[in-house]
């Protein structure tokens, strides 16, 4: 089947039952989304399909309707994301696994919400598990990131 | 104290390992250098001066370090320390985890663990550090673990960074016919100022690289440090918020298979009957085959894909043999409980007279408790992993892990070939805290690399697999008592701690066939060397007689000695009246860093303070790993539960390297206690782990995240790990906090099976 990701068209042929997160990653060699649980409990896996988060480890390939954009396409013209940035300038990564989930459901938190308080932030980030506990760090750089966000826009 | 000579003559297990490697020490052998590693490895171009420094000719420099980087920032601390000396800005380089060496020992990891406590100076104890960092480095221990590393390459990597740069300005003068003394270096660049020349590190490299190198080298003084000391870019950084594919499970090579693993869910058990008919038709399934290790027994699949390989594991049809422990977690804690009431142990502290304290001790100055934690898992974000090839007699393995040199030794005699035939690429972990510490993962693609016809396998387990068959941290009881004096202080405390022994649950899957010897000090760990002072003070390890699986998880016996020592400090406290801060001062008089360390956090978190009701703060300190770490949490009762508000911490860390780095790990640290606190256990029935994943198996969340406040202290005068220290003082913190808050004491983790949580 076919989908688009990271805005390019790309043919799968696979099960349609396979979870997206195993087709992006072990057919279409898509490795920015990782495989934490299987059942979409950590968020790891987490990608945008039209915009929205949502955990690729847990939908069947053949559900996928609309444009897929995992963080492998999260950089524009060679340049990060106000997300990224923020990230690295606060140094959020420890381990870093779970990182592109987190830095996902970031970039859509702010796509909807332009400056969030500390509370939405811990609601729209609650299904992205750490087990480094890089969550201090996570609150600094959305507040930083929207800011960049604001200032490039 | 207990005396030296009283403790000294015993065996520890440490010793055992050593004799269980088979290692003969003669004075030659542990002064003779290793060979340096990158030799005959090297790019054109590239020269390397020794294991840790290559520059090629255009001068791109590549700073090898050698230790696990599972999140807690080694690689950039590691990388620093040389480039502190070489004279060059971390942007300027390029740092890699390097090859599986002996040379890249870790001597630091096993310093502390002979029969000392850390702030022991003595002779006989310095005497002893160095014999057991020597036998790190007979054993060729390249090891990350211990909140060692740090440690460890302080002064090697230094040198390293210095040697190469004496001896590219020794170059560098006979090419421009100076004395080296007229020469200065500048971020990799060699200026000679009179003449306003200059050349490149990679101009003079290979030159460089042809001397010999100096016998002794000066280095800078604290004071004329540019990197350590100040916070650095994780030169990680950049690849983890990219989502760059740098992790074990990333790995992706022309012509893989993929594949998993199910391994009995009853430890020790063979399979009793099975059909592998149902799953071996599945689509997508290569080839299915029976794995044994001394880790367990069970089925590797190997298949096109990895869901494939999930799935036709799943329909593997089998019944398991039965469990030779008791089969449920009532079972299995009642054999520990009953070790910690009767059963024979090792004096770990003995101080004064214990049994003549007690003896007359007046009903009224008593307080008895038992303590109880669980079994844990380490649950790292990346599930175990490893990808492995055996072609043309070699044998080639992509490995997440923390012992490379052990991976290559073990995975070399399964797979049939020569350790010298084997290469083991350590890569990013996606976490670890102990877990990659085991070779497991890699010993099953090893076994499957040889099913696979050549082609290189990728060995992915499912989080379920990954849960249930952890080493897990053990579940541990701690009998207390203690007797108060008139002055509201303890006059004699006595702690039996019974737990299963970590040493020899790892020899017998390393080593099988050897048996374990000694005390071992793990089950007493946070408990029998703190600094405090009780004239009559007795800690006792006990050692359970069962065989689940456990190992080291983040800060290892510390995880429950933290919460058993200092939760029943708090109680001797409460039961004394005394605050329970200003009693900690007095029985840490002896220790001025101690001291200093309570003195910060107390001030940070104003305690003391009138609080509003509902809110009330706990106070727990632990010395682990040559670190003193104060921690005091603020919580709060609301309508939804207790919320954690914010939690402060002091830490002294006698020479701090990177203080982001630090204050980073405090906190990671801090979390991961809180989240095994609050609501983590790992439990059994019929002889199976119960839980599987994330959904009964949770950790902290952000929305459960209190804010943090860090001080890191330099008044000690020996250097501390940072990696696992945040960890001990978590737990009993909290535990203090929610006695501060609500009354009830509670002596058995995790907290949330008797208070809710926010």
């Amino acid at each position: 089947m076919r989908l688009n990701v990271n805005g390019k068209d790309i043919d799968i042929e696979a099960d349609p039952e396979m979870p997206l997160l195993w087709a992006l990653r072990d057919i279409a060699g898509i490795m920015g989304p990782k495989f934490g649980c299987g059942i979409a409990a950590c968020g790891a896996c987490t990608v945008h399909i039209d915009g929205q988060p949502v955990r690729s480890c847990s939908l069947p390939l053949g559900e996928v309707q609309g444009a897929v954009l995992t963080i492998d396409g999260l950089e524009s013209e060679g340049k990060l994301h106000p997300v990224q940035q923020a990230w690295l300038e606060e140094q959020v990564a420890q381990c870093g696994y779970c990182q592109a989930g987190q830095i996902m459901s970031a970039v859509a938190l702010l796509d909807e919400i332009e400056n969030p308080t500390d509370d939405e932030i811990d609601e729209a980030m609650g299904g992205n598990l750490c087990r480094c506990g890089t969550y201090p760090r996570i609150r600094a750089a959305i507040h930083k990131a929207a800011a960049l966000k604001t200032a490039r826009a | 104290m207990a005396s030296v000579g009283k403790i000294a003559r015993r065996t520890f297990l440490i010793g055992a390992a050593a004799v269980a490697g088979g290692v003969a020490v003669g004075y030659w052998y542990v002064n003779k250098p290793y060979a340096n590693p990158l030799e005959g490895d090297l790019a054109e171009g590239e020269a390397t001066f020794n294991p840790y420094v290559k520059i090629a000719a255009d001068n791109s420099i590549t700073i090898i370090a050698p230790r696990a980087e599972m999140g807690q920032g080694i690689s950039t601390t590691l990388a620093a320390f040389v480039a502190e000396e070489l004279d060059v800005t971390l942007d300027k380089v390029k740092v890699e985890h390097g090859p599986a060496s002996y040379a890249y020992f870790n001597a630091a990891m096993l310093e502390e663990s002979g029969p000392f406590n850390f702030f022991d100076d003595s002779l006989v104890a310095e005497t002893v550090r160095g014999a057991l960092g020597t036998v790190g480095k007979v054993l060729g221990l390249q090891a990350t673990g211990g909140s060692s590393s740090t440690r460890d390459g302080f002064d090697r990597m230094r040198q390293a960074g210095a040697a190469a740069r004496t001896l590219l300005l020794q170059a560098a003068a006979t090419r421009l016919s100076v004395h080296p003394s007229a020469l200065t270096t500048d971020n990799g660049t060699i200026v000679h100022a009179a003449s306003k020349q200059s050349l490149t590190y990679g101009d003079v490299a290979a030159d460089a690289a042809r001397l010999d190198p100096p016998g002794d080298v000066k280095l800078k003084e604290k004071a004329e440090w540019k990197l350590l000391g100040k916070s650095q870019q994780r030169v990680d950084m950049r690849d983890k918020v990219t989502g760059a594919p740098i992790f074990g499970i990333d790995v992706r090579l022309p012509d893989m298979v993929y594949a998993t693993v199910r391994i009995s869910p009853v430890f020790g058990a063979k399979p009793a009957k099975y059909d592998l008919s149902k799953a071996e038709q599945m689509p997508g399934v290569i080839k299915i085959v029976p794995l044994k290790t001394t880790y367990g027994e069970g089925f590797g699949v190997i298949a096109e894909n990895s869901w494939a390989a999930f799935r036709a594991a799943d329909a593997i049809e089998v019944e398991w043999e039965k469990s030779a422990n008791p089969p449920d977690s009532e079972g299995l804690i009642k054999v520990i409980a009953d070790a910690a009431m009767s059963g024979d142990g090792d004096v770990m502290r003995d101080d004064g007279d214990v049994e003549a304290a007690f003896a007359d001790a007046p009903r009224e100055k008593l307080i008895e408790a038992e303590y109880q934690v669980p079994y844990l898992s380490h649950a790292p974000m990346e599930p175990m992993n490893c990808t492995a090839q055996l072609k043309d007699g070699k044998l080639t393995l992509w490995a997440p892990n923390q012992m490379p040199v052990i991976v290559r030794w073990l995975c070399a005699d399964l797979a049939g070939v020569t350790q010298e035939n084997t290469v083991v690429h350590t890569t990013s972990m996606g976490g670890a805290f102990g877990r990659r510490g085991e070779v497991d993962f890699a010993l099953y693609a090893a076994l499957l690399a040889k099913e696979a016809d050549g082609r290189p396998v990728k060995v992915t387990w499912t989080r379920e697999e990954d849960m249930r068959h952890d080493l897990y941290r053990t579940a541990a009881v701690a009998r207390m008592r203690a007797r108060i004096g008139n002055d509201g202080l303890p006059v004699a405390v006595d702690m039996r701690i019974a737990a299963q022994s970590m040493m020899a649950s790892l020899i017998g899957r390393i080593f099988p066939g050897r048996s374990p010897i000694g005390p071992d000090k793990s089950i007493t760990d946070g408990s029998h060397d703190q600094p405090y002072t009780i004239p009559n003070y007795r800690v006792t390890g006990i050692k359970a007689p069962l065989t689940i699986p456990v190992s080291f998880w983040r800060s290892v016996g510390c995880s429950q000695n933290g919460f058993f020592h200092e939760g029943f400090m708090d109680e001797i406290a409460a039961a004394a009246k005394s605050d329970p801060v200003e009693m900690r001062r007095k029985l840490m008089a002896d220790y001025p860093a101690a001291v200093a360390v309570v003195d910060k956090v107390a001030e940070m978190s104003n305690w003391g303070e009138k609080l509003p009701a509902g809110k009330a703060k706990g106070f727990a300190f632990t010395l682990s790993f040559g670190s003193w770490c104060g921690q005091v949490i603020q919580i709060a009762d609301t309508p939804n539960g207790i919320k954690l508000e914010k939690m402060w911490i002091a830490v002294d860390v006698g020479t701090a390297i990177d203080p982001g780095i630090i204050e980073a790990q405090m906190f990671s640290g801090a979390i991961y206690g809180l989240s095994a606190a609050m609501g983590q256990a790992i439990t059994f029935k019929d002889g199976m782990v119960e839980q599987s994943n994330f959904h009964d198996y949770d950790a902290m969340r952000i929305f459960q995240t209190p804010q943090f406040e860090v001080a890191v202290l330099e008044n000690y005068h020996k250097m501390g790990g940072v990696g696992e220290v945040g960890t001990p003082p978590a737990a009993p913190a909290l535990a203090n906090a929610v006695f501060a808050l609500t009354g009830k004491r509670i002596r058995k983790l995790p907290l949330a099976d008797q208070v809710r949580f926010a």
